[in-house]
């Protein structure tokens, strides 16, 4: 068995999984089945001056017959009094006191409320605190939120005031909606912050109903623009999280938040360099359950590859990301197609036919489609190996080129030199 | 034309008489539609495309049902094919489209067939009209004969703009799709709703009316422009032993179209034997068991794997209860005046000839006591009315060039009037290729006329 367990900037958890600040963290009730399911530890759902919400709330965008591959909603932070958050705060952490519980907190920008806020929520046991600068709907409107997150300068200062006041330690939840994150993790770790979580929702409309021409989640037939997360943000997160992760002046570590769904989802926000993650839509789908399967890959996966702990893997993929100018120029791959394995759907013919270079050859051969790839053309771009839908049918094979690895980078020196 | 059964109820798919039990296929619910329309790859080109005579588009109308243009759908499905209602129901689609599907290797072809009678039944359901005639071009255009191969060619025609006029000797159009099928798999409702399909495209339809007795092929010559001979086959032939004058003794044809009608078929008895090893073969079989007898059996002079039968029909007859004697041909009908027996002989096939005829084995002689006898041994060419029109024929089967024009210019020929005998058995999808294909020559046929 690996040891699964995770130290987020000195938050301790059994595991790396932990609950996002979401609809399900928003009570004891809910938090306490999450932890006998196995979560490693809950992010609770964010407190503050406690607001009215809307019905309906919640939009899901679907792919075929895959529901929720997204989700965006318009559900604001708590609605219920501080003081039965804390209570409930109070008796998860002493049914499970080896979980993590982390305060979610979002506060007008104002030194004394953000103390107050601090003081009180830091008296009910957490183990530490999320700075909610992220939410982009509601909240944002009233100078929280988003609002915060987008001005480098206001999460420092926030960051400032909380961290005059926590004794645990703080993580800042950082938005998406900005154009380089990096300035936002930059300030919170200029601020103090012990760590940065990372993203938040992206700002979203996920459709509308073109029957009524209501967008949706409706309001009484007006909406709003949400925050939309699930599966299909997962790669806008994977690269904030890494650019993050390889920034010289983000010092501190990261929570990852985007989509995660399962534990392979996981590792590889841990490859390019979060410490742990979380997770919402996919509970939000299927249930606190998800979490057995998780820990269960995740541990097969390490004991596999002899992976004795999480930092055997957190970052080991991080710097293989890249400028476009530091890719090799003379690395050259071409499709191959196994003749055993192929269908003879001819996917891979109309895609490059289509859409890519025109290198796959379409032969009836007694009435069915021989498909091979014109090796001297093909670019190696992959597409044909996307569409096919058989595991492994194409592979893109080496070509040795002969030629030493060389990027564009090298090639414009020594063209300028 | 022959009102639709009440029993039918609402539903198009009801039994087309009493007693003869549920519908073989139930409609596919609306998860699975979804789930199969979905998992449906989208091919180039697809294989099931190619392997259906008609060309049906059908990753084309799959994936309209999935974004839920359903009347696009069904569109795709009835331009191809003016049959699409009954070729749901009735297709050999595991020898077809889903035999060609690339899943089928994994033994999970896309349920197209199904997917197929969703897009249909939604026509059905929403009374649309997909097709108009077309401008009026002034030629005149007579079918002889109102089945699938017939209507497809009318179907056809109308959208070009020729007048056209179909002559059905039957009460009722649709032909073996209305009277030959069991109603547990083609309705007469659906049968007769896919013929009004054409109809009201602005079809002259006279029922009732047989060519050459009740109006003259020369009187068509003289009034239409072209003529198309989509007259089908003739009755199931005797089998030219004693005894078949006998009561009990049944065309299956004739048996099937009473059953499916509701009409009486008499006393079958306890025990019914039916010759012949076809599809019609195992509708007959299934049909008279559901009429409540108690043995049905089926004898065949071959052996199983001679069947003509698709594997899927034989599996039904199997699942129905039926019982199969296999290498044994009948050699008498017994009885005084009602059938009481049959009396058979054992055939083999000859050793390392699987294709031969088989032979007789001396002296092994058996007597079955039945009740009633059912003929199912394919069905007679119309040799006799073809040479008196001046039509040639090769055993009965007409003539036709590339352009299916017979020997007698200006007539055309579609559908099982012009099927190559063979193992093979006639497909209701096919008439409708060659129904839409015969339009397309007319039309060159006319055009070119109207040039010289």
């Amino acid at each position: 068995m690996a040891d699964l367990r995770s130290n987020l900037a000195g938050i301790k958890s059994p595991n790396p999984f932990w609950l996002a600040s979401a609809p399900p963290t928003n009570s004891g009730y809910q938090v306490m089945r999450a932890f006998e399911a196995g979560w490693g530890g809950a992010v609770w759902k964010t407190l503050g001056t406690p607001i009215v919400n809307v019905t309906s709330r919640f939009a899901g965008l679907n792919w075929k017959q895959n529901k929720l591959i997204g989700l965006n909603n318009i559900e604001l932070i708590t609605d219920r009094p501080l003081e039965d958050n804390l209570k409930e705060i109070r008796e998860c952490k002493a049914a499970y006191p080896d979980r993590a519980i982390i305060g979610s907190l979002m506060e007008v920008p104002d030194r004394a409320i953000w103390h107050e806020l601090v003081k009180r929520v830091q008296d009910s046991g957490v183990d530490g605190f999320e700075l909610n600068f992220g939410c982009p709907h509601g909240m944002s409107e009233r100078g929280m939120g988003s609002a915060v997150g987008q001005q480098p300068d206001m999460v420092q200062k926030t960051t400032e005031w909380v961290m005059e006041a926590a004794e645990v330690p703080v993580i800042v939840k950082l938005t998406p909606n900005i154009t380089d994150v990096r300035h936002t993790a930059r300030a919170a770790s200029r601020g103090g912050a012990n760590a940065v979580s990372m993203i938040n929702t992206i700002n979203s409309i996920i459709g509308v109903d073109i029957g009524s021409w209501d967008p949706i989640p409706s309001v009484d037939g007006m909406s709003s623009h949400g925050g939309y997360c699930g599966p299909a943000v997962k790669p806008i997160a994977l690269n904030m999280v890494n650019e993050c992760a390889r920034d010289p002046e983000v010092t501190i570590p990261i929570s990852g938040i985007g989509g995660v769904s399962n534990w392979q989802d996981a590792v590889e926000f841990l490859l390019l360099g979060a410490t742990n993650v979380q997770v919402c839509t996919a509970v939000m789908h299927h249930g606190f359950r998800i979490v057995e399967d998780m820990i269960d890959g995740l541990n097969n996966y390490m004991d596999a590859r002899g992976i004795a702990s999480l930092d055997e893997i957190i970052g080991k993929a991080q710097n293989k990301i890249t400028t476009w100018e530091n890719l090799n120029l003379n690395y050259k791959l071409i499709a191959e197609i196994n003749q055993e394995t192929c269908i003879h759907c001819s996917k891979c013919y109309i895609a490059c036919e289509d859409a890519a270079h025109q290198c796959i050859d379409r032969k009836m051969v007694d009435d069915v489609a021989i498909l091979t790839v014109d090796a001297a053309h093909c670019v190696g771009c992959n597409l044909c190996m996307m569409v096919c839908p058989v595991e492994d049918c194409i592979e893109m094979a080496r070509v040795e080129t002969g030629l030493p690895p060389e990027s564009w980078k090298q090639r414009s020196q020594l063209v300028t030199s | 034309m022959a009102s639709p059964n009440p029993a039918a109820g609402a539903s198009l798919d009801g039994p087309g008489g009493p007693n003869l039990g549920a519908p073989i296929h139930k409609p596919l619910t609306e998860l699975e539609v979804t789930l199969e329309a979905n998992r449906c790859l989208n091919c180039y080109d697809a294989p099931c495309m190619r392997a259906c005579p008609t060309h049906i588009d059908v990753a084309s109308f799959i994936g309209k049902i999935a974004t839920g243009n359903l009347k696009g759908s069904a569109r795709v499905i009835l331009d191809a094919n003016p049959m699409g209602a009954s070729c749901a129901r009735v297709c050999p689609t595991e020898e077809l489209c889903e035999g060609a599907c690339v899943y089928k290797k994994d033994d999970t072809p896309i349920r197209i067939g199904d997917l197929q009678r969703y897009s249909i039944d939604w026509v059905m359901d929403h009374d649309v009209d997909l097709f108009a005639p077309g401008p009026v071009t002034g030629k005149k255009v007579a079918i002889i004969g109102g089945g699938p191969a017939g209507l497809s060619a009318a179907r056809d025609l109308r959208r070009i703009g020729h007048a056209v006029t179909i002559f059905e000797s039957r009460d009722g159009l649709n032909g073996l799709n209305t009277y030959g099928i069991v109603p547990f798999r083609l309705s007469t409702d659906v049968a007769l709703w896919e013929a009004q399909q054409v109809v009201k495209l602005g079809v002259d339809v006279r029922t009732g009316v047989r060519v050459g007795v009740d109006v003259s092929m020369d009187s068509l010559m003289n009034d239409f422009d072209a003529v198309v001979l989509a007259c089908g086959m003739g009755n199931v032939p005797k089998l030219g032993i004693p005894g078949e004058d006998l009561l009990n003794v049944w065309d299956a044809l004739d048996f099937i179209e009473r059953a499916k009608l509701g009409k009486s078929v008499g006393q079958l008895g306890n025990h019914v034997a039916v010759i012949g090893a076809g599809n019609t073969a195992i509708d007959a079989l299934t049909c008279a068991k559901r009429l409540g007898v108690e043995r049905v059996t089926m004898y065949y002079r071959r052996g199983e794997e001679q069947m003509t039968a698709y594997q899927f029909e034989y599996e039904f007859a199997k699942m129905e209860g039926i019982e199969f004697r296999f290498f044994c041909a009948p050699r008498r009908i017994i009885g005084e005046v009602h059938v009481s027996a049959v009396e058979f002989v054992k055939t083999a096939i000859p050793a390392g000839d699987a294709g031969a005829a088989p032979v007789v084995v001396p002296g092994s002689e058996f007597v079955e006591p039945v009740s009633a006898v059912i003929r199912a041994i394919g069905q007679s060419r119309l040799h006799d009315t073809f040479s008196a029109v001046g039509i040639e024929t090769d055993g009965g089967v007409v003539c036709v060039d590339d352009a299916l024009q017979t020997s007698r210019k200006g007539v055309f020929a579609a559908g099982d009037c012009i099927f190559e005998k063979g193992m093979r058995e006639a497909m209701v999808v096919e008439a409708a290729e060659q129904g839409k294909l015969v339009a397309r020559s007319i039309d060159a046929y006319l055009r070119e006329g109207a040039r010289t």
